[in-house]
């Protein structure tokens, strides 16, 4: 089952890095959702996935899922959701000051010498 | 078990959610940040006491046993930090008063500023990994705002850069600490260190190390990572570009050396040499931006390269002399670059433009500005007796006793192109012929000189007045060298 699932935290990385090797912007920025995705998927597995059976609430149990990484991940995923948020709005309002989403046409350093 | 080490994390947060309230008042803003930064200084000065006097201080949060709950952990290397984290945090946002304008302090300046600071004294203390890596998003989130604050074209285009970079180092972040985790199964740091130390650090712990500093590296702006660093710091105003160069880039700094001084202590052949190399490198980069643009700004920020090269190259070097003047140079870092953002605030203020060309003859209407301009490059420098001196004396110390010739010399180089650097703008702006100034109000230039002359005496005073803040910079360095020290404060209560 670890197994399975570094795999697929594999392929969302791959997914993410092809997105955002990509020049438009809201490409990019789903790219680093995916990115996060596969991050919160690789920690969960990391942790070992372990049993099924809750950690703290019957003595004696072995086969028990570890709770650290899945209160690691809650964190992860808030901050990951804020940042998102941020910035969406953020491209948007590049996007409308600009007047382009390309990525290629934003570089470039215009004041200095 | 001690509160007070949560204080200079939590009044900065206190006031940040107070100030929410106070959106359209400004003055009332401006008075309630000075009463928030002082009060966190008094906190963080008294926490310097107490550390001194008893050692390291340790507070689980929620009481639950060491390595379980949330350890913060105050030694006196972080209470330093802490420390002038706030000085330099306050004199920036007196600056801003009347440099930043009012339209940007109406849209949540002060508040922004006061949760960055609860981001990086929270990442300073902090003795738990994943905390830390909150904390780096409290600050964070807080730098997302203020780079974008006033929401002019360029600060829009680079704050998407700037996000862009960042947010990708986070999920490197997790993924590391989901390998760290794997491996020694636990988070906090001082029972991380414990056990790499147990099972003696194989490959895979050096490749987290290699990991830890590609992410930090980012934040700190080393040799391979700092693409993004001069175009998205100079597109924000003067204070917030002060608080960034100053504060942000140290937190990346110490961020490495306490990893690379508590975890990755067993395979100094490895991870240092890395580190080594890739300081020495940072520092030619610097050198060469330092040299090559026009750009006020730009030289700034390509100094900042350089100073963390040093203060890494005197880290890896893990030895007494290379690790106190690592301590010793980080802080005075903080302070000179805090005190040179501000001076060429001024100028950009005085004479329009960020462009060396279009500058001269400033020492004719703005003398005062010129000397303390002389001053704070000569401390940069580190010209004896002022502060960038002690530091770099102890790290080519170090070098030298650690036998590294040519690392050392590099160093001694790179003083010769920082103050080059530096001259070469107070040549060009300062000397020549003066060109014709737009008028500006005499009263905001001197409101801004108070606080930038204030930074860079403070800044003289750490100079020299080594000899008294030695003893705590050489504690600093003794829990660095030695982690069973940090290690049994935490976990041996």
């Amino acid at each position: 089952m670890e197994l399975l699932m570094a795999i697929v935290a594999g392929i969302l990385f791959t997914a993410a890095i092809y997105l955002i090797l990509s020049r438009s912007l809201i490409k990019v920025i789903l790219g680093t959702g995916l990115l996060s995705h596969g991050a919160h998927l690789f920690i969960l597995t990391m942790g070992g996935l372990g049993g099924s059976a809750p950690p703290v609430l019957i003595d004696g149990v072995t086969e028990f899922a570890d709770p650290l990484p899945q209160a690691l991940i809650l964190t992860a995923i808030v901050i990951s959701f804020g940042v998102t948020a941020f910035i969406l709005v953020l491209a948007y309002r590049t996007y409308a000051v600009h007047k382009t989403d390309d990525l290629n046409s934003m570089k470039g350093n215009d004041e200095h010498d | 078990m001690i509160n007070l080490l949560l204080f200079p994390i939590i009044i900065p947060f206190f006031f940040a959610i107070v100030l929410l309230f106070f959106k359209e008042q400004v003055r009332i803003q401006r008075i309630l940040t000075v009463i928030g930064l002082s009060a966190s200084i008094v906190a963080a000065f008294s926490l310097i006491m107490k550390v001194k006097q008893d050692g390291i201080q340790t507070l689980t949060l929620g009481s639950w046993p060491a390595p379980f709950g949330i350890t913060m952990v105050s030694d006196m290397f972080s209470a330093l930090l802490v420390t002038s984290t706030l000085v330099i945090t306050l004199f920036v946002a007196i600056y801003s008063f009347s440099s930043i304008g009012e339209e940007r302090e109406r849209f949540f300046y002060y508040p922004a500023i006061l949760f960055m600071i609860t981001g990086v004294n929270g990442a300073f203390t902090t003795g738990d990994i994943f905390n830390m890596f909150v904390f780096f998003e409290v600050l964070l989130i807080a730098s997302y705002l203020l780079i974008v604050l006033g929401g002019e074209k360029r600060q829009l285009r680079e704050s998407i850069k700037y996000i862009l970079v960042n947010v990708i180092s986070s999920a490197f972040f997790v993924i590391t600490i989901a390998y760290l985790y794997s491996i020694v199964g636990t988070l906090n740091m001082a029972d991380i260190g414990q056990k790499i130390a147990d099972i003696g650090q194989p490959g895979i712990v050096s490749v987290i190390g290699v990991l830890l500093l590609l992410v930090f590296g980012i934040k700190a702006g080393i040799f391979p990572l700092y693409f993004w660093m001069p175009g998205s710091y100079a597109a924000p105003p003067v204070p917030i570009l002060a608080l960034f160069g100053a504060l942000l880039t140290k937190v990346g700094v110490y961020a490495i050396t306490r990893t690379y001084t508590l975890f990755f202590v067993n395979d100094l052949a490895f991870t240092h040499t890395i580190l080594m190399v890739l300081a020495l490198l940072t520092i030619v980069a610097g050198c060469i931006g330092a040299l090559a643009y026009f750009d006020l700004k730009q030289i700034i920020i390509y100094n900042i390269l350089i100073a963390i090269g040093v203060i890494l190259f005197g880290v890896s070097l893990m030895n007494e002399a290379g690790m106190q003047g690592a301590v010793f140079y980080l802080i005075h870092d903080m302070l000179i670059k805090g005190a040179l953002f501000l001076i060429i605030g001024i100028m950009i203020h005085v004479t329009g433009t960020s462009n060396l060309r279009e500058m001269g003859g400033l020492i004719k209407t703005h003398a005062p500005l010129g000397w303390l301009f002389l001053i704070a490059a000569f401390g940069l420098a580190g010209i004896p007796p002022l502060s960038g001196f002690v530091g770099k004396l102890l790290i080519v110390q170090g070098g030298f006793e650690h036998g590294q010739l040519f690392g050392t010399i590099v160093i001694l180089l790179s003083s010769l192109i920082v103050l080059l650097s530096v001259i070469r703008i107070f040549i060009y702006a300062f000397w020549g012929e003066p060109v014709a100034l737009q008028p500006t109000n005499r009263k905001t230039y001197k409101h801004m000189m108070f606080p930038t002359v204030i930074l860079v005496a403070l800044s003289v005073l750490y100079g020299v007045g080594t000899e008294w803040i030695f003893p705590y910079v050489s504690d600093a360095a003794h829990v660095l060298l030695d982690p069973s020290s940090y290690i049994n404060a935490v976990l041996k209560e």
